[in-house]
């Protein structure tokens, strides 16, 4: 891996970005008018103070997951992966360099949901805005990073939409938004400890209810990161040179 | 010694696509210099032979080696220039912006930039949409990013097709300069007319090697006048030359 091709990658990424500003748009705005409406949707009810922390991570998640896994898979439908794999690129290059530009992206996606979320919303949050705001941002580089590892195993955009179903749903639905994760049954449960998303979930409640000391949040914030790293990790070994 | 190794050395290839051999003991030896034409028809594997010379393809057996090193490995990645059927370029960046973005990835000068603008007469288009060139700009652009970093081999599948007949005689004219200037170039077509400009001709059908000769010597071998003619001559003794 070498710095300047890494970042010449994610500059590439971001300048075709660039060229479409509705991508942009849509990135930017769409999670925040999510919220808004679950936000109104219970207007007259708390329930968007606890589900609204939630919220914050599962919207930019899900979006930087698909646009993720659609991006990169064009690029190897289209035969630019094929050919910079012929180059001087390595994988992690190529992993990184997406990560990196998406993870800017998702870094001023999260900043404007939780923005939103708090200061039109009206969301409470009991601890750091600061604190709340990493973590909604690790989880959209969560995504990501999963969406990358996910591309690798489809050959079609028919299959990269399924993957959506298949391997985010789960989390959500497993991740405590429904019900809180210790009413689950006990099978359930566990293994709900071991997806990624619940992490997320429980990191930005614990920041909005105030619930756990800091200590606890940056230890979910180091299991999102491992996962993260455990997908990139796993996306550069599924990137081949040859392909039959 | 390396420079004395053959530009491309294949011994016993065997690949295998899905549950059919494309080719299955394959041998072929290119000198250096010089622009080898690889006819055939469609499906006579021509682009799998290119794949595996450029180190893409997945082998089941037998070696290839490139420039004095096995295909596809890292020491090659600067030397082998390939443009694929698919113009493999970004539809939403310009031109220009393509073409700086591999030159960083090949650590190439960024004044090869402007070089293979001018080569591939993209000029004028530089600061175009890729998305929005014609299909004769699209792979002239693609071409321009496989000459960057100067390779010294360049293997080409199907660079002319869907050009009008202007711009694939410009396009031949570029291919017998960097021939001159000691690149070697493998060039496939299914346009048999193109094959009189090739220094040699390799045709293919159902991954075996029908003939290995020069346009003149295959003409005179199978007794006729053109290369079309040729291929059929051949097809229809069945005999390999």
């Amino acid at each position: 891996m070498t710095l300047s091709r890494t970042l010449a990658t994610a500059g590439r990424v971001l300048a075709q970005i660039r060229h479409d500003p509705r991508t942009i748009g849509l990135l930017l705005v769409v999670p925040s008018l999510l919220i808004g409406l679950v936000a109104w949707l219970f207007d007259t009810t708390p329930v968007f103070q606890q589900i609204g922390p939630a919220m914050l991570g599962l919207f930019p998640f899900i979006i930087m997951f698909l646009v993720t896994s659609i991006a990169t898979l064009r690029e190897r439908r289209s035969g630019t992966l094929e050919r910079l794999l012929s180059l001087p690129l390595s994988k992690l290059d190529f992993i990184v360099g997406y990560t990196l530009a998406f993870g800017l992206l998702a870094v001023l996606q999260a900043g404007i949901a939780t923005g939103f979320a708090v200061l039109v919303c009206g969301l409470e949050v009991e601890e750091s805005l600061w604190l709340l705001l990493a973590v909604a941002v690790s989880d959209a580089v969560l995504g990501t990073t999963l969406g990358l590892l996910a591309s690798a195993f489809a050959r079609t955009e028919f299959q990269v939409v399924q993957f959506m179903p298949a391997i985010v749903f789960p989390q959500v639905l497993l991740g405590g938004v429904l019900i809180p994760r210790d009413q689950m049954p006990d099978v359930l449960h566990a293994i709900s400890d071991w997806l990624p998303l619940s992490h997320a979930i429980d990191a930005l409640n614990a920041v909005a209810t105030g619930s756990e000391d800091d200590g606890y949040v940056t230890g979910q914030l180091l299991v999102i990161a491992a996962f993260a790293l455990g997908a990139v990790a796993l996306g550069s070994v599924t990137l081949r040179r040859r392909t039959p | 010694m390396v420079n004395n190794s053959p530009a491309v050395r294949i011994d016993g290839l065997r690949v295998r696509r899905g549950k059919s051999m494309v080719l299955d003991g394959f041998g072929l030896e290119l000198p250096r210099g010089g622009v080898t034409g690889l006819l055939g028809p469609s499906g006579s594997g021509k682009t799998t032979l290119m794949r595996a010379i450029v180190g893409v393809q997945t082998i089941a057996g037998g070696t290839v080696t490139v420039l004095g090193e096995p295909a596809g490995s890292a020491a090659l990645r600067h030397r082998v220039g390939y443009v694929t059927q698919a113009s493999s370029v970004y539809d939403d960046l310009t031109v220009r912006q393509n073409l700086r973005y591999f030159a960083r990835v090949l650590g190439a000068p960024a004044a090869d930039v402007d070089r293979v603008l001018a080569e591939t007469d993209l000029e004028s288009h530089a600061d175009a949409l890729a998305g929005s060139l014609s299909g004769g700009q699209l792979s002239r652009a693609s071409l321009a990013a496989a000459l960057l970093g100067s390779p010294e081999l360049l293997v080409l599948d199907e660079p002319t097709v869907g050009l009008d007949p202007v711009l694939r005689v410009d396009l031949w004219a570029l291919f017998r300069r960097l021939a001159e200037g000691g690149v070697t170039l493998l060039v496939s077509s299914h346009v048999m007319d193109e094959a009189t400009r090739c220094d040699r001709l390799l045709l293919l059908r159902e991954g075996r090697l029908l003939a290995d000769d020069s346009p003149a010597g295959l003409m005179r071998a199978t007794g006729t006048t053109d290369a079309e003619d040729a291929f059929l001559a051949l097809i229809r003794s069945g005999v390999s030359l």
